[in-house]
């Protein structure tokens, strides 16, 4: 294996302390009670407050809904444009970008007038999962992608047809698990974005963990400091889950001695 | 095992006809190689049997049953491809038992089954083991594996051997024909290299431009090619252009025994062709008996046991080569530019119409 040097080194330490003084920062100012005191008074306050773990679950049931949104509907999409109509790329590779282009503000006026209806998901905090999926599709899109071009996706699925199985039966028992580690990140890049996605909840009127951390951050900025130390921990948590489900999703589907 | 019966197949992509009016019959337990060069329609035609594509025109029967319309699935064919096909989230042994576990046959008979042909090609204690564990040749083993657990109609072989290294190819090509005479399951392997399809094949299929040229066995392929492009494109020919004479060919100046020539009338523009091993060589001497032609070393290349002597006929320096196959030993009395006598018996050469 090739070994870091010692500018590899000194790009890491960089990058670190790039990364890592905020976070330190930012778990300091959760501490602070004053005039040189630090203790957890400020994560007491906030987990004494009723909204925090409601906020926070719809988050996750949200980021939760986002990833299957994308894995429902875009891995079976990508799979047949790859196989059937390799010339659509284009396409695909420019709707994926234009969440980027698109200011969310925009997205929300343009979605406000597209979605109207139906009531049971326009009331109701699911109707996220709209913008969310635009918003998480260039990284999910991004993720599959390089996932697909890894493996050889034409002779999988002929070898699949030729020993009889069904397109769905492919999908669900060779690519799917073939596009493991493309899937992880894609969770992994979706959850992160929804966990910490702020315009859309908050013009739309709906209380996401995002929306939360604005409201505490405008009179008890401590709090909100631990809060969002919260958030990271938690995120951070979600990961190594997705990561640990991942790995112990491969092996042998029966291994005989 | 089945018959396979192509029949009146017709394929263009884009206005270019790739498989012009092909018919083909394979009887049941037979190997038969799709030959040709690159271009020639031979995956199409195999991709057509397999029903990933299908024919603008004409029929595909196994076993007498017109499957034209079925998908691909429905076909019960194994395929082994030229690119390497393991399902990579999957053992060899997951791998294997994927065509009984997707027609739903109880897990103990998946099992069982995987395990009887990993055994069968010499791959039963890889069974735990991912593709990525496993070399290239191994890889195309359990493919092969694989391919029969569906207890296939038809085998089909797209170049498997083509991407490996040259001495675990010659070994696969061997096991693949025990294993094809052990299961006697029909057989059609699509390759571009000759001397796999002559060593393999029951009966050899040479293709160019969308047609089949000729079917006929290895020995018959070799020694009575239907025509030019035949006798070019398998195994090594000297060609010459001439006009067909009283059992010669006229080429230039120099008469070419050849009884052949016969078969044409005298005149016609025709081509000799000359096989290496039919060639003898030896030294000039100042008499040219009747039967021999001048001729000039040019180049030698050493092939093991046999030495390839290139040689042009004297005062034709820009000619067409002239090869012969000699023993080493023997070769080595030649040296390049020396002048030397070829000979061959007058019922070697094949003389056919000059193409074009």
């Amino acid at each position: 294996m090739k070994r870091i040097g010692r500018g590899g080194y000194a790009v890491l330490i960089i990058a670190g302390v790039y990364f890592i003084t905020p976070l330190v920062l930012t778990v300091a100012f959760s501490l602070w009670e004053g005039r040189g005191h630090y203790g957890v008074s400020a994560y007491k306050t906030l987990l004494a407050r009723p909204n925090l773990a409601r906020d926070l679950f719809t988050s996750v049931r949200l980021a939760i809904a986002t990833c299957a949104a994308l894995i429902v509907l875009l891995v079976p999409a990508m799979v047949f444009m790859n196989l059937y109509a390799p010339r659509l790329r284009p396409l695909f590779e420019f709707i994926a970008a234009l969440p980027f282009v698109v200011p969310a503000i925009a997205l929300v006026a343009g979605l406000s007038a597209l979605f109207t209806g139906p009531e049971w998901l326009v009331g109701t905090p699911y109707y996220l999962v709209i913008p969310y999926f635009f918003l998480a599709l260039p990284y999910a899109y991004r993720a599959i992608d390089v996932g697909i071009r890894a493996i050889d996706l034409n002779t999988l699925t002929e070898a699949g047809l030729s020993l009889g199985a069904g397109m769905g039966q492919i999908i669900r028992l060779v690519v799917l698990p073939s596009l493991r580690s493309a899937l992880i990140g894609s969770t992994l890049l979706t959850l992160a974005v929804v966990m910490g996605e702020f315009t859309f909840a908050n013009v739309l009127l709906f209380h996401t963990f995002a929306v939360l951390i604005n409201e505490v951050g405008q009179n008890a900025p401590t709090e909100a400091a631990a809060l969002s130390t919260l958030s990271f921990v938690i995120t951070w948590l979600a990961m190594l889950g997705v990561l640990l489900a991942g790995k112990r999703g491969v092996g042998s589907l029966v291994a005989v001695k | 095992m089945a018959t396979v019966e192509v029949s009146g197949v017709q394929m263009s992509y884009a206005g270019r006809v790739v498989l012009a009016e092909l018919d083909l019959l394979m009887a049941e337990g037979e190997l038969v190689c799709l030959l040709g060069p690159s271009g020639c329609g031979k995956t199409t035609l195999l991709r057509i049997i397999a029903g990933f594509v299908r024919p603008d025109k004409g029929r595909v029967l196994i076993g007498g049953t017109d499957v034209t319309a079925l998908p691909p699935s429905a076909r019960r064919m194994g395929m082994v491809f030229q690119a390497y096909s393991l399902f990579p989230n999957m053992t060899a042994l997951d791998n294997v038992r994927f065509g009984p576990r997707v027609a739903g046959r109880p897990k103990d008979e998946q099992v069982s089954r995987a395990k009887e042909l990993l055994d069968l090609v010499g791959l039963g204690q890889h069974m735990n083991k991912y593709p990525h564990q496993l070399s290239g040749g191994q890889q195309q083993r359990v493919a092969l594996a694989r391919a029969l657990a569906v207890r296939p109609q038809v085998l089909l072989l797209d170049e498997p051997l083509s991407a490996l290294d040259a001495k675990v190819r010659v070994q696969l090509r061997d096991e693949i024909r025990r294993i094809q005479r052990e299961t006697r399951v029909t057989t059609v392997l699509v390759t571009h290299d000759q001397e796999e399809a002559l060593s393999i094949a029951d009966r050899v299929a040479v293709m160019n431009g969308g047609k089949l040229l000729q079917i006929a066995s290895p020995a018959e392929i070799y020694r009575n090619p239907a025509d030019g492009f035949v006798a070019r494109f398998i195994g090594a020919a000297a060609v010459f252009p001439g006009i067909a004479r009283e059992g010669v060919v006229r080429v230039g100046a120099i008469d070419m025994p050849a009884h052949a020539a016969h078969a044409h009338a005298a005149g016609a523009g025709v081509e000799l062709f000359l096989r290496p091993e039919h060639v003898r060589v030896a030294m000039l001497n100042g008499h040219i008996p009747p039967g021999s032609v001048v001729a000039e070393v040019r180049d030698m290349t050493f092939l093991g046991s046999l030495t390839r002597v290139r040689m042009t006929l004297a005062d034709d320096t820009d000619g067409p080569g002239l090869w012969a196959d000699l023993p080493s030993e023997e070769a080595e009395g030649f040296k390049p530019g020396s002048r030397v006598l070829a000979s061959w018996a007058a019922a070697a050469p094949r003389v056919m119409p000059r193409e074009g």
